[in-house]
């Protein structure tokens, strides 16, 4: 076993809490690309009644998803790892044109503990390309930061009208020894 | 000289002869039936001869591939209203795993119509691959959607208006138009502008209890 495994994918408490706290929210669509990191926010999205979950092709429909959810009153998350970031680029031009709220959740890869040399690319650019598309970066590493990093991204997101990124850090989600 | 296979396929695809300008308002007929997303481009154009700028219409100037999938979220956001995405052959070929993302979800009261002409009309005329072979109804049925139709003679044109308005599950069509000029319209390029007064004209049209069904 390697060392990145003994800082294995959290049992699951504030993946519980960061669902509540998203359904709190009254974020009643949830998009995105199967991802390790996220498994127990869609798995429990698919379980929510009043939860629509979208299973997306390529990030960048999610981007779009949660402008048209918006148009409609209505709040969408989008759920994806920092590899899914470079999918988005140009699509973020009518989050920002539009001033659209917008929330994305980022598992990251190719940072701390990575193994997979193909991960550190998007990996390292994940911040600097959304902060250039003017999404504001909430990086999360502790298991303890993850609520009340979530309530301030949510807080600017939909009463602050930004567009924000909660990065979930490879210290909080265990990084992947391959 | 024996035609190679990609000529053959553009021999095969159906003869280009529809206006734009006649079949599009023929297929949408009373537009306030419907919450429009317009892709960019001609399209956008197509839709504002038809609706002129309108609050219930939101065009895209940019972020090409984004039509569809607003309009699923914005189908999925409001099922009391009927969701019309009108997309153009080169915007949904940038992103045909839409279709499969709403293939899937198959919210009944999302249409989509694509016209198409076969070109990358903005940029110089280029071919699309609608012109070398790809045909979308084919794409769009493949990805799971049930209802869908080409339409590219006067004559289909009733049964396209139909099948856009009918919902027990997502619908596709497919108008084939000749590779024209879309008539002139001056389009609001106001993104955030457009994004208030569309969800101010849906607030407006929820008080009134305008719905689609």
């Amino acid at each position: 076993m390697n060392e990145a495994r003994q800082q294995p994918i959290q049992a699951g408490n504030w993946q519980n809490e960061l669902f509540d706290l998203l359904r709190r929210h009254d974020v009643t669509q949830f998009a995105y690309v199967p991802d390790a990191g996220h498994q127990i926010l869609i798995d429990r999205s698919l379980g929510d009644p009043d939860v629509i979950s979208i299973p997306l092709t390529t990030e960048e429909e999610g981007v779009a998803l949660i402008a048209g959810a918006d148009l409609g009153g209505r709040r969408a998350v989008l759920l994806m790892q920092s590899s899914g970031v470079g999918n988005c680029i140009n699509m973020l031009s009518l989050i920002k044109g539009g001033r659209f709220p917008f929330l994305t959740l980022v598992s990251m890869r190719g940072n701390f503990g990575e193994g997979n040399p193909w991960q550190f690319a998007m990996g390292q650019a994940t911040q600097p390309v959304l902060e250039a598309m003017g999404v504001i970066c909430l990086r999360v590493e502790a298991p303890e930061e993850v609520i009340p990093t979530a309530v301030a991204a949510l807080t600017m997101a939909y009463k602050g009208g930004q567009a924000v990124a909660l990065l979930l850090g490879q210290k909080l989600i265990g990084a992947k020894p391959f | 000289m024996p035609i190679d296979a990609k000529t053959s396929r553009a021999q095969a695809a159906p003869a280009l002869v529809l206006e734009r300008a006649q079949a599009v308002p023929a297929l949408l007929g009373r537009h306030e039936d419907f919450l429009i997303i317009a892709g960019l481009g001609g399209t956008a154009c197509d839709v504002g001869a038809v609706t002129g700028d309108a609050a219930h219409v939101y065009s895209l100037g940019g972020a090409m591939g984004a039509a569809c999938m607003m309009g699923l979220g914005l189908a999925q956001a409001r099922p009391d209203q009927r969701v019309l995405v009108v997309t153009g052959d080169g915007e949904l070929l940038m992103n045909l795993g839409a279709l499969a993302a709403i293939g899937v979800m198959n919210p009944e009261n999302l249409a989509i119509l694509c016209i198409d002409n076969g070109h990358y009309g903005e940029t110089g005329w280029q071919k699309s691959h609608t012109s070398l072979g790809v045909d979308l109804e084919k794409i769009a049925a493949g990805a799971g959607i049930a209802r869908t139709r080409t339409v590219a003679v006067a004559a289909d044109l009733a049964a396209g208006a139909k099948v856009l308005r009918e919902g027990n599950g997502a619908c596709f069509v497919v108008l084939r138009v000749k590779p024209t000029d879309p008539p002139p319209f001056r389009r609001n390029f106001d993104a955030s502008l457009l994004r208030d007064r569309f969800r101010a004209a849906l607030a407006e049209r929820r008080a009134a209890g305008i719905a689609h069904q």
